[in-house]
């Protein structure tokens, strides 16, 4: 038993994929942009290509910020759950092996934030 | 003739005589059930108790006495409240600014008080000892007069204020507020020994002054002299609260050495989870009073650094030591408020309380208390803010932000040795992912998992479709925040409005 209780003590996780309706949970974390007090957290289709959240989501995300339009995405730095990480841009979210609550760091050469304060 | 004697005058009984009948005459062995079924959660924890009667509380309050001084302080309060509401006591607070810091506070911390009554009323049902029970059964009624003086003292600011109105059911839906909630679910959910630990110990003991002082100073220095009064009226409770908490340490720690390491692990868990909690409070230190007291750091300083110095040396002979992860608060202290107050100003379009930037007299200010972290870090931020607001393109974050699994703050401290790198932490538990703000709350999670795999993640909720809709505007109404009074920046709000309204009567009037 992996808690201190008074008798059998087993749950199921309330964030279990199965309560998503067919969609998982992914967080996204542009480095060096505090801006964005955290990392965002999306709710996707499972199929979704890697491709189109760059494309069709993260701008309503990040895009108000002056240096989104200038990312080059085949230039971008990427870890997937601590791992480096190549993501192939016309697959799908798990067959690019990103997960429910899986967490994507990324790096943007040549863009550290503004006035060198990483915002 | 054999006059009758009259029957000898009975002595008054002393304090202490009266107090050992309270706490040892009304206990008793059971014998129709045994004793471990009628205390069936004395002994799950794994603390040996040895000796109940060991158990000294050093104010002996019996319930007489108790009764007399609770409705002495009671008249005295409400005698203010009274008065504070005929004279208009609102009209007198520095800036309409500080009613946020109210709103924070009513919504926050007041149900914590009510929930703490919940939690001393069942764990002084399971201690064995007499002793502990009647220390448990009088905090449970100080922590239920504390709930219900705080919404009178309050309530008088939701006659002109905005975000007031529904502090109990906020408290259970807004996304911010499942901190201070989940943080006593927590406890409530332990043994009572573990809560104990956690709420007189860690709590009341350690990290009560930076809660405390801040917010009743932070009203002194701000013209809320109802709030103060409030603060006076709790004051001494809060001394015999303090004094229950360390006594139950050392009540333990003596009973058997095999309960130090449980009560260590416990320290370890409560310093921490405290800690986070009290995120909130570092911002409104720095951020949200017009007439500020201390810094953040100042207050950690003093309260922590250098009053749990003291403290865990005394301790130190019983073989525990300070909590893991104190000198990462330490680190922390200098970024915590900027990182807290941003986060907010984010979301701000999701808040019962409105925000603000900092003005220039404000920043110079916070330059001066954080000469190493904000001029390099959190000033630019804020002025880049303020250039997109004057270019009419105000900064709203529109994205729901990663939540730690274990405190459930948005994922925004950053590393202890890096104030510009996000902290991430995680760990798999059968299977499935878990993120944490922090390796305090990493280890907290790891030890319990079972536990923490529960957590109602705001976010996550919301995804699921169990918090009224998928809109924005459908969650808001769920949590029963009124759009566009309650939430935005102070500038532009009705509260604004108000408060402009009433100045420029006052300076009208004067003439």
């Amino acid at each position: 038993m992996t808690v201190t209780a008074i008798g059998p003590y087993e749950f199921k996780s309330r964030d279990h994929i199965d309560n998503f309706h067919g969609n998982q949970v992914v967080y996204w974390h542009w480095e060096e942009h505090l801006m964005f007090c955290a990392a965002l957290a999306l709710m996707l289709p499972r199929d979704m290509p890697f491709g189109d959240v760059l494309n069709n989501i993260l701008p309503g995300c990040y895009g108000m910020h002056p240096q989104f339009e200038q990312i080059e995405w085949s230039k971008v730095v990427w870890m997937l759950d601590g791992r480096p990480f190549k993501p192939d841009l016309s697959a799908s979210l798990v067959a690019n092996g990103v997960g429910h609550k899986s967490l994507l760091r990324f790096w943007t050469p040549g863009l550290h934030g503004l006035s060198g304060a990483v915002i | 003739m054999n006059a009758m004697q009259p029957p000898p005058k009975q002595k008054k009984l002393s304090l202490k005589e009266r107090y050992a009948h309270l706490t040892r005459g009304l206990g008793w062995n059971t014998t129709y059930q045994p004793m471990d079924k009628v205390f069936p959660f004395a002994d799950y924890e794994g603390i040996k108790i040895h000796d109940w009667d060991a158990w000294e509380d050093p104010f002996r309050l019996t319930m007489d006495a108790y009764w007399k001084y609770q409705a002495e302080k009671e008249r005295k309060l409400y005698a203010v409240i009274e008065s504070f509401a005929q004279n208009n006591g609102h009209l007198n607070i520095t800036d309409a600014r500080y009613v946020n810091a109210l709103k924070l506070f009513l919504t926050g911390v007041s149900p914590l008080e009510y929930s703490a009554h919940r939690g001393y009323a069942h764990v002084g049902r399971h201690f064995v000892g007499a002793g502990p029970r009647i220390a448990c059964q009088m905090q449970a009624i100080d922590e239920l007069r504390h709930a219900q003086t705080q919404i009178h003292t309050m309530s008088h600011y939701n006659k002109f204020f905005d975000g007031l109105h529904d502090a109990r059911h906020m408290h259970d839906r807004v996304w911010y507020l499942s901190v201070p909630k989940s943080f006593f679910e927590d406890a409530c959910s332990a043994g009572p020994f573990e809560f104990l630990t956690a709420i007189s110990f860690s709590f009341e003991y350690v990290l009560t002054n930076l809660l405390f002082v801040p917010f009743m100073s932070g009203a002194a220095f701000n013209g809320d002299m109802a709030t103060v009064t409030f603060g006076f009226s709790a004051q001494s409770d809060e001394a015999r609260h303090m004094t229950l908490g360390l006594e139950i340490i050392k009540f333990m720690l003596e009973q058997d050495e095999a309960n130090v390491p449980i009560v260590q692990r416990w320290i370890d868990k409560w310093f921490w989870r405290g800690y986070r909690l009290l995120a909130l409070v570092s911002m409104m230190m720095d951020y949200m009073l017009p007439k500020r007291i201390m810094s953040w750091a100042e207050a950690w300083e003093m309260y922590f650094e250098q009053a749990g110095d003291a403290l865990f040396n005394d301790l130190s002979r019983y073989g525990i030591r300070k909590p893991k992860y104190f000198e990462v608060a330490s680190k922390e202290k200098h970024r915590l408020s900027h990182e807290v107050w941003s986060t907010f100003y984010n979301y701000t379009q999701a808040t019962a309380f409105h925000t603000w930037l900092p003005t220039e007299e404000e920043m110079t200010w916070l330059s001066g208390k954080y000469p190493d972290t904000f001029d390099r870090l959190y000033r630019p931020r804020f002025e880049c803010w303020s250039e997109m607001e004057k270019k009419g393109n105000r900064y709203y974050n529109p994205t729901l932000p990663q939540l730690c699994v274990t405190c459930q703050i948005p994922m925004i401290f950053t590393e202890p040795d890096d104030p510009t790198t996000t902290c991430f932490r995680s760990a798999e538990y059968k299977g499935e992912r878990y993120h944490f703000c922090s390796d305090g709350c990493k280890d907290i999670f790891c030890y319990e998992p079972e536990k923490y795999i529960q957590s109602w993640l705001p976010v996550h909720q919301i995804y699921q479709g169990n918090c009224g809709g998928a809109e924005m505007k459908d969650v808001l109404a769920w949590y029963h925040l009124n759009f566009g009074a309650d939430n935005f920046d102070y500038t532009g709000s009705p509260d604004q409005k108000l408060w402009d309204e009433w100045q420029a009567q006052r300076s009208a009037n004067a003439v």
